[in-house]
């Protein structure tokens, strides 16, 4: 049985977040959940993947965000509890649908799950998703707290259902990847059949609908404000003339930092678990007996400007701080220190000296930035494309993945990236207004997910574009999630299909396609020196399986490589590969043979034929 | 009850999630408060793994600057790297068995002496406590037992609020049943060898 469902009611668990989150959802009664992989939410979707296969749990990766959001919104509509699971920026490619979602509503519970990432631990960027909330006009809760979190989706749920809206639960990586102590609570069984009644002049949004739909989204949004003005997520706490307004984490940090400084009885909190809207009545009467208030929030002032509004139109005057050059910045994640000597000092309370070693005289220390693996697929590919453009200088729109990590010297691929399926986009931008060649990187996971409009684009439009599909036949940097390109049988999963990425790519009208085994270097390079060359659309496919996932699957026995005397110290293979495998002895290449899974691309390389299988025995 | 905070650093692959999960086990076990905050997003792809874990009544599950009572680093220049978090009297517990980063072997940068990371350690911080881990591990018969080795060394300091048993037991119940003698073993060794060197 899954960990997560055998746990007994009034147990206490040490729970990572994302599985106190999937544990309180199944408590709910979650029957439905879909997502796209991201982190720091990919836990979450990991939990219900094994759940659903040994209950009445339906749970799917879908092909992205927006998909994923659909699905749950159907499913939602015709009655089933469902929830939707995607790190922050994957509300930007399912805010399509959100936008409109939110004015048809929902009729069984719907949670939407965005997991910002302040400081982008693992993250283009860290958009404060708050005011996804606020745009489409949904409510919505955030959790401060891994225990917390766990109870509160179940409220989410709920409040879904009373309002017949999405809920938004937004967490922070700080809640998805902390681990704490959570009391287990009862499952309620899912109900997992769902009707759908047919009422189109509700659900079809055409504008004279939507125009009605509307009305109807401000009237919820009313009664949510209403709900919120009562929640049990807005707690008051404390006491005294100074107030702080807090969200999410920064409760737990202003709440040390109140007890350090020994000031619960002269500081009153209000923290926001129910932020949006905002429980306006509430707060006003929160902020009518202060002093002055300090909001303390990570990301953007969204609960600061609030608030000064309301207190602006309630006639009240008292100083309301947040964000600024002596206080907090937008920028990154609090700290329980920053916030406790922010307040101390913002509230005249004495300032706590801070003890920090002077560490002036520490050496520089060489960088340790995570690399791709030894024997990764993507690293042959960039060596088969840089070998075979040769002296030709061409610009790399690179996407999201591990190949990103590309971008690293020496292997320096990679020259732009926005974001998830930009690589084609960007690819056609580049190459029609520089006139250089161009390349396009993507992983079969992202091509799925994004990439498959901008390749039409490129052919529709015909651009000069080179367009190169990193196919190792998974999700590798979320941990292996499938995608519609993955054989599935080979996990010994039943009941579903596989898209061919080659089909998929010539359907798109792409007539120059090939595919290339990177680890055959030669015969690779030959391949791809004919698809650079090509007027117009060319697509190679590079298959190899990602070396971590067939370790998992035990598809691969290690061969580990060692080197010869035959060695000149060349070390093509150290610049040219940056294997992680190699490293330096007394000036000379070696193997760390526990690390070498045996890709033999290194061995293809060295320009001695100095790099040999080791023996057997 | 006071709060105690530990700081767990290592590189991707050595076992420092299932180290720190073994505390809070522990931890629950015996009702000691306990939350834990890791960063492992890129955990497989040889960077560097960091865990803060909060013992007793904070609520706090980050660990700002200055504010480790113990610092457990797996590899050396790690350990030094996180010297940040620490403060004038923490504990710092080292393997001193080095990892070398490939920007080294590419030549972008140089491992700092062995001898000079512990002096810098020694002098800014309340007590170091080194060991060869990495060879403990295969003495008790697994190279991959460097996390219980510094486990062990860590439990020796007894700076956490937590007893040996329920440690123990926390292995026990906690890693995978093939390894759990081995890794009791990699665990007394570290114990006994910290308390020499200690």
């Amino acid at each position: 049985m899954h960990k997560l469902l055998g746990h007994q009611s009034g147990e206490k668990v040490f729970l990572l977040g994302n599985e106190a989150i999937a544990r309180g959802a199944i408590e709910a009664g979650v029957a439905v959940a879909t997502t796209y992989p991201g982190t720091p939410s990919s836990e979450i979707s990991a939990n219900f993947f094994d759940i659903s296969r040994e209950s009445d749990l339906y749970f799917e990766y879908s092909t992205n965000e927006k998909v994923a959001l659909e699905v749950a919104a159907a499913a939602a509509n015709s009655g089933v509890r469902s929830m939707c699971i995607m790190k922050h920026v994957g509300m930007n490619v399912a805010a399509d649908a959100l936008m409109t979602l939110a004015y048809l509503g929902v009729k069984g519970g719907l949670v939407i799950l965005t997991a910002d990432d302040p400081f982008m631990f693992s993250s283009q960027n860290e958009q404060d998703n708050r005011y996804y909330a606020k745009l489409a006009g949904l409510p919505m809760l955030e959790p401060s707290s891994v225990e917390e979190a766990a109870k509160m989706v179940g409220d989410a749920f709920d409040l879904s259902e009373a309002l017949q809206e999405p809920v938004i639960f937004r967490t922070t990586t700080r809640i998805n990847h902390s681990t704490g102590v959570v009391t287990i609570g009862d499952i309620k069984p899912p109900y997992s059949k769902g009707v759908f009644k047919k009422d189109p002049f509700n659900y079809v949004a055409v504008p004279a609908v939507s125009r009605n739909l509307h009305v109807k989204l401000l009237q919820n949004l009313e009664k949510a404000e209403a709900l919120s003005e009562e929640s049990i997520h807005n707690p008051v706490s404390g006491k005294g003339k100074c107030g702080i307004i807090c969200n999410g984490v920064s409760w737990l940090y202003v709440a040390d930092a109140l007890k350090e400084l020994d000031k619960e009885d002269q500081v009153t909190v209000l923290r926001i678990g129910f932020s949006n809207p905002m429980p306006k009545n509430k707060i006003v009467r929160f902020l009518e007996p202060l002093d002055k208030v300090l909001v303390v929030e990570e990301g953007e002032p969204f609960m600061e400007e609030a608030v000064k509004a309301m207190a602006q139109e309630a006639g009240l005057t008292l100083p309301i701080f947040g964000k600024s050059k002596e206080l907090f910045s937008r920028l990154f994640e609090l700290d329980p220190e920053t916030v406790k000597n922010r307040m101390a000092a913002y509230f005249g309370f004495p300032v706590p000296a801070r003890e920090r070693l002077d560490l002036t005289d520490l050496p520089k220390l060489p960088q340790r930035p995570p690399s791709l693996c030894p024997g990764c697929s993507h690293r042959a590919t960039f060596h088969v494309i840089k070998k075979a453009a040769g002296e030709q200088d061409f610009i790399c729109a690179t996407d999201i993945g591990c190949y990103t990590l590309g971008f690293f010297p020496p292997l320096s691929m990679g020259d732009f990236l926005i974001c998830m399926g930009s690589s084609m986009g960007t690819g056609c931008g580049f190459s029609k207004v520089t006139g250089k060649k161009t390349v396009s990187i993507i992983g079969d996971s992202t091509f799925f997910h994004s990439g498959i409009p901008g390749l039409i684009n490129a052919v529709f439009n015909n651009h000069n574009l080179t367009v190169v599909i990193l196919d190792n036949g998974t999700t590798a940097m979320t941990g292996h999630q499938p995608h519609p390109g993955v054989d599935m049988v080979q996990q010994k999963l039943e009941g579903f299909n596989r898209i061919s990425i080659e089909a998929m790519v010539r359907a798109a009208g792409v007539s120059h396609v090939s595919v290339i085994k990177p680890f055959r270097v030669s015969k690779s390079i030959e391949t791809m020196k004919d698809a650079l060359a090509y007027q117009g659309v060319s697509v190679v496919i590079s298959q190899e399986i990602c070396t971590l996932y067939a370790k998992g699957l035990n598809l691969k026995k290690q061969k580990p490589f060692y080197v010869t005397d035959k060695c000149k110290n060349h070390r093509n293979c150290i610049d040219e590969l940056a294997c992680p495998a190699f490293y330096l002895e007394a000036g000379r290449v070696k193997i760390d043979e526990s690390l070498c899974v045996g890709c033999a691309v290194c061995a293809q390389v060295c320009p001695e034929n100095a790099i040999l299988p080791v023996k057997t025995s | 009850m006071e709060t105690t905070r530990l700081i767990i650093v290592a590189v991707g692959g050595q076992g420092n999630l299932l180290a720190s999960k073994v505390l809070g086990e522990a931890a629950l076990a015996t009702d000691i408060p306990v939350k834990m905050s890791e960063i492992h997003g890129m955990a497989q792809r040889g960077g560097v793994v960091e865990s803060s874990m909060v013992f007793g009544p904070a609520q706090s599950t980050i660990i700002s600057d200055g504010k480790a009572d113990i610092l457990v680093g797996f590899e050396p220049m790690e350990t030094l790297r996180a010297l940040g978090k620490c403060h004038g009297k923490t504990i710092v517990i080292t393997n001193l068995s080095p990892l070398s980063p490939f920007t080294v072997t590419t030549g972008q940068g140089v491992y700092p002496e062995i001898r000079e990371i512990q002096n810098l350690i020694r002098e800014k911080t309340g007590k170091l406590i080194t060991l060869n881990a990495n060879a403990l591990a295969e003495k008790a018969g697994n190279t991959m037992a460097v996390n219980m080795v510094l486990l062990g060394a860590l439990i020796s300091t007894r700076v956490l609020p937590l007893p040996l048993e329920s440690v123990k037991q926390a292995i026990a119940d906690k890693t995978r049943k093939a390894f759990v003698d081995v890794n009791l073993r990699a665990f007394n060794l570290g114990y006994e060898a910290a308390g020499k060197t200690g």
